[in-house]
């Protein structure tokens, strides 16, 4: 038997080329994802392990415990320490580390780097272990700093040149006196790094005469763990914990394993899609196949072969067809995390050098997935070979489907579709997260029955299309019918295309209607005309809302300020404000009591409230971060949103309690609204600070949709697969019909249609097939994008529906080029058909 | 040779083939299906075209009906050269001026009986000439079949569709390839009733290859070809004179 279906497959290799190409496709996908992800995080790996090369202990401060009403604060590192830890019997060398966020502007006035990873820290006296310098000598005082030497060369600085620097606010500009090399992982990942000594970097980073770790390097023939446990014996052990350089390596790789397995995740859900679009391709190919060897396979049984033994050799076909494709897949797919990696550091996303790594349990999966996918889609076209009746042999015509199948068919997708929408429509009156489990069963459960009824739907919806088919002529007429004529295979193909885009739809409604929703949200809230904030979300100096108070024109300002505090025994992070301005730059919706913010007085938002079950008039006693309490009283409960929620207070009654004030943003008002001057002028108060943002309005939407924008581009990018995938499906379906149809098609040229009537006719049922999922897809995508909007709309007092009919439109579009583009081949296969073996074939 | 004894009025040529040849391969493996063939077939005649397997006869039906190229020589469909017409302009030509009858029927299945017999005008972008369709239905005897679909017809009635739409555009000339071949002898000789009848009655003319000697009886004429050459033809055949004729020839066929 096995001889058999090998020999069918190779009988067969033109017809089963697409199903190779749509399985291989899928499982390039899922081996390239593991390719480079496993690349990737490899890489980082090495690269931070060589970082912790200088530390063989590691001392960090811990922090005090979190009991009853006091707020957890770390205790700190002091010199004191350091020297103790410094004697400790077979330590080396140790350094006391500084560091915080620095940011370093190119020659262009802007941030190098995304912001996430400027970094900053202190140069250890004059000769640091860690950062060996390769030019220019170590940073003396706050006019001088280092810089690491790739930050050097992208921006081109060199020793001698002055540097615009921030930290927190005002810009400083030393000079650069040395450059050094790192193994630091943020600076090989495309971050900066910038050195101050280490009275300025304790000054800069709001920790004067402490440090936020000891690194020691073991003496000579000491062992990490011997170290640890000298130095385990002078330090106390409430104040700080000790980690040996190996565990902390293991650590990082550990965190940075976790961070690349849910990038790898998110990959291979896209990558699962594209295969289960796959399936429908591999079971209308071997649906045919069975089909068109009715005869033979009745003979098989004839002559004495079980069911069993028919089926089998459908599936070792399968296994044959899925082991091949999942070989070239495998390939393909090292290809692409080669490929992958390469177009990473195009994009100017620096990643660190390593080799590529395939492991064999990339190589298992990938072929495992192929060949499992594949043999599975077979197995229903497999049983149906099965059922053949040995007396089939013998009859001219092949054996026809029962309508009776299709009736069941259609109940059960009827019943299943409804049952669907049920269950959705039920979720949107479901709140929040409590909805999202019942509605993405009823989600799954509508897209299986839309499939179960796909062949049903076909009819009446390609009959829709007939009066624009009309205008084609009998092309057109002979399109539409021929389209219709195997419902089930149609079905399969459109299903295919349905899949890819329910998912473009859904997502695109969804975020379009959340981003409109986030944008009313914050710019109704929003009286200020300007907002600043740092460019990676870090919190400001106090300075920069005295100076942009300060700026002519401005009239109010306030800042928001966070600070942790405990409430009933729970951290709460308040957010204050300046009390007398704040009416003047937001404007929240106040659902009880008034909007007052002053003295004991306080405003919450309706979530918190709720969950303290308060009311205006309530009263409440929070602990500061210093451990003092106050008793407070809820002046009004307010609508909270994105930006602004949470315990608003007075910065006046809240500074007392704090010793390093951290403004997240500062809102401002000016006289005059926003316009470009006003900008330039509140720039330039901040010295044209790079690390600080300075948004007005419209830069807040921009940045909103900007968010969202790329989200979607990389949702459409993941989700192109999958269309892909259902576009060698069209092809496939449309060869199948071509070649079955040789006959017809020799008997039209025959009595006088011409080769672009024949072709037109095939390009046509191809656009019919691929509207068909088109309309589908994106009527599915509609409904679930304005269902998963109702659930996490509920949330939101602003949320609305936008149907972005432009883009719908452009989908359409898509489906319809799809259709044209898939029907290239076989058109022309088509038109050139020799007329007279067509006619005498049979 | 120059009057046909059953028509009688008319001497109008519907198609020629003159010095007609084809030749497929090159050099060794050269093989001639068709060695310089002229024939004439007349309008309003039913001509038969017989003899063994490889003679060429389907071979000269292709080429006379634009459905093959040739190597050499003429053809003429009423004043059209064939010889000079590109793949676009045969294809048309076939659309207007011929009709065909296969051997296997070949009615889409997605068409109605009376769809079928109307899709070499609606191929054309034509409206039907309605009096004409009638006529050729009534002749048929399918009036009350139009509306089933091929696979709810019996084979004998899927090829009267497939007759009437040979007839239903009123080409010059109809061919008919092996007609009768899939059918049983009953509906067979309906078929060919209904050819003779359009001939006589309608002043169609028909082409027919056939291996069969009671089909070529249906004839006003049939010509006989073995090695691609034309190496008889009689008029007014009978079943026992056509049989006849091809067991002397194929005698002859196997001494030369």
């Amino acid at each position: 038997m096995f001889r058999t279906a090998l020999r069918n497959v190779l009988a067969h290799k033109a017809r089963l080329l697409m199903t190779v190409l749509a399985v291989m496709l899928g499982v390039a996908f899922v081996s390239g994802t593991l390719v480079f992800t496993n690349t990737i995080s490899d890489a980082y790996q090495k690269s931070s392990a060589k970082g912790f090369d200088q530390v063989d202990v590691a001392v960090r401060p811990k922090s005090q415990e979190d009991k009853g009403d006091t707020v957890g604060k770390e205790h700190k590192l002091t010199r004191p320490l350091l020297d103790k830890v410094a004697a400790a019997p077979g330590a080396g060398t140790a350094v006391g580390v500084v560091n915080g966020f620095t940011a370093i502007a190119g020659k262009d006035g802007k941030l190098i780097g995304g912001g996430f990873q400027s970094q900053g820290g202190n140069y250890w006296g004059t000769d640091d272990p860690r950062y060996p310098l390769t030019k220019g000598h170590a940073p003396h005082g706050e006019d001088e700093v280092a810089i690491d030497s790739e930050t050097a060369r992208r921006a081109g600085y060199k020793v001698g040149d002055t540097v615009r620097i921030s930290v927190d606010g005002p810009v400083l500009a030393p000079t650069v006196t040395g450059v050094f090399t790192t193994d630091d992982g943020n600076v090989a990942a495309g971050g900066s790094l910038a050195l101050f000594d280490t009275a300025t970097a304790q000054r800069l980073f709001h920790s004067v005469g402490s440090y936020d770790e000891i690194d020691v390097k073991a003496a000579a023939g000491t062992s990490q763990t011997a170290l640890r446990a000298a130095i385990d014996r002078v330090v106390p052990e409430d104040v700080a914990s000790t980690t040996t350089g190996r565990q902390l390596a293991d650590d990082q790789a550990t965190q940075i394993a976790a961070a690349m397995s849910g990038m790898k995740t998110g990959l291979l859900v896209f990558a699962g899609i594209s295969l289960f679009v796959g399936t429908f391709i591999i079971a209308n190919t071997f649906t045919m196949l069975v089909a068109q060897r009715t005869k033979e396979l009745a003979l098989l049984r004839a002559v004495g072969a079980s069911r069993r033994q028919v089926t089998r050799s459908v599936l070792v076909e399968a296994f044959v067809v899925g082991a091949v494709a999942a070989v070239a897949g495998l390939a393909a797919g090292i290809g692409i995390g080669a490929g992958m990696r390469s177009l990473m550091g195009t994009f100017g996303a620096t990643v660190p050098d390593g080799p590529l790594v395939v492991s064999p349990g990339t190589v298992g999966t990938a072929l495992l997935v192929g060949v499992l996918i594949t043999m599975l889609a077979a197995w229903l076209p497999g049983r149906r070979a099965a059922k053949i009746p040995p007396v089939a042999a013998m009859s001219s015509v092949h054996a026809k489907a029962t309508t009776k199948s299709l009736v069941l068919r259609n109940t059960l997708g009827a019943l299943l579709a409804a049952a669907g929408v049920a269950v959705v429509l039920y979720a949107t009156t479901m709140d929040g997260s409590d909805g999202q489990a019942p509605m993405g069963f009823g989600a799954v459960l509508l897209i299986i029955g839309v499939f179960v009824l796909t062949p049903l739907l076909s009819r009446p919806l390609i009959a829709a299309a007939a009066p624009v088919l009309r205008v084609f002529g009998i092309s057109g007429k002979l399109a539409r019918q021929n389209s219709v004529r195997n419902p089930r295979r149609t079905a399969a193909t459109a299903s295919a295309l349905m899949i890819g885009l329910t998912l473009i739809t859904g997502m695109t409604v969804m975020a379009g209607s959340l981003q409109k929703s986030i944008d009313k949200m914050a710019s109704s809230a929003i009286r200020a005309d300007y907002v600043v904030s740092m460019a990676n979300g870090n919190s400001l100096s106090p300075d920069v809302e005295k100076k942009l108070a300060g700026v002519d024109g401005v009239t109010d300002t306030s800042s928001l300020r966070n600070a942790p505090s405990r409430i009933d025994r729970q951290t709460e992070f308040l957010t204050g404000v300046n009390g007398p301005a704040i009416t003047e730059l937001t404007d929240l919706d106040v659902t009880d009591g008034s909007f007052q913010v002053g003295g004991t007085r306080v405003v919450v938002d309706k979530d918190t409230a709720a969950s303290h079950h308060w009311k205006a008039g309530s009263q409440f006693t929070v602990s500061y971060e210093d451990g003092k309490k106050q008793r407070l009283t809820v002046a009004g409960v307010y609508e909270g949103n994105e930006m602004i929620q949470g315990i608003i207070l007075d910065n006046a009654t809240l500074s007392p309690h704090q010793t390093d004030a951290s403004d997240m943003q500062v809102m401002l008002k000016t006289s005059h609204g926003a316009s470009e001057a006003t900008k330039d002028r509140l720039e330039k108060a901040l010295g044209d600070n790079p690390a600080i943002k300075v948004q007005d309005k419209q830069d807040l939407s921009d940045g909103i949709a900007q968010m969202f924008t790329l989200m979607l581009n990389m949702l459409y990018g993941l989700l192109a697969m999958a269309v892909v995938v259902a576009v060698l499906g069209v092809i496939n379906t449309l060869a199948m019909s071509v070649f079955e149809r040789s006959q017809e098609i020799g008997m039209l040229r025959a009595i006088g249609l011409d080769r672009k009537g024949i072709k037109r006719m095939v390009r046509l049922e191809s656009l019919v097939i691929s509207l068909f999922g088109g309309v589908l897809g994106i009527g599915l995508g509609v409904f679930f994008g304005w269902a998963a909007g109702e659930l996490l709309g509920s949330r939101m007092s602003t949320y609305e529906l936008v149907l972005p009919w432009g883009r719908m439109a452009v989908f359409l579009l898509l489906a319809a080029t799809v259709g044209v583009l898939a029907a290239l081949w076989p058109a022309r296969r088509a038109a050139r058909l020799n007329m007279l073996t067509a006619i005498k074939s049979e | 040779m120059t009057t046909t004894p059953l028509a009688g009025t008319t001497t109008a040529v519907a198609a020629r083939a003159t010095e007609l040849s084809k030749v497929y391969g090159q050099g060794e493996t050269q093989v001639v299906a068709l060695d310089r063939v002229s024939v004439d077939f007349r309008q309003a005649e039913f001509t038969a075209i017989m003899g063994p397997s490889g003679s060429g006869k389907s071979t000269l039906m292709h080429c006379v009906a634009g459905l093959d190229t040739f190597s050499n020589g003429s053809v003429r469909i009423g004043e059209t050269e064939l010889g000079s017409l590109k793949d676009k302009q045969l294809t048309k030509l076939r659309r207007d001026k011929i009709g065909f009858i296969f051997q296997a029927f070949n009615l889409l299945p997605t068409l109605t009986a009376l769809e079928n017999i109307t899709l070499p005008m609606d191929i054309a972008g034509r409206k039907p000439d309605k009096q004409w369709l009638d006529t050729v239905i009534k002749m048929i005897g399918l009036s009350d079949r139009l509306g089933h679909r091929p696979s709810q017809l019996s084979g004998g009635q899927q090829q009267r569709v497939a007759v009437a739409r040979a007839l239903a555009s009123r080409p010059d000339i109809i061919f008919g390839d092996e007609p009768t071949g899939n059918l049983d002898s009953r509906s067979g000789a309906e078929v060919l009733g209904f050819l003779r009848n359009s001939v006589r009655e309608l002043g169609q003319t028909v082409v027919m290859v056939t291996h069969d000697p009671v089909a070529a009886a249906y004839a006003d004429r049939v010509v006989f070809l073995a090695d691609g050459r034309i190496v008889d033809e009689v008029y007014g055949p009978t079943a026992e004179s056509v049989l006849d004729r091809m067991k002397q020839f194929d005698g002859k066929g196997r001494t030369s």
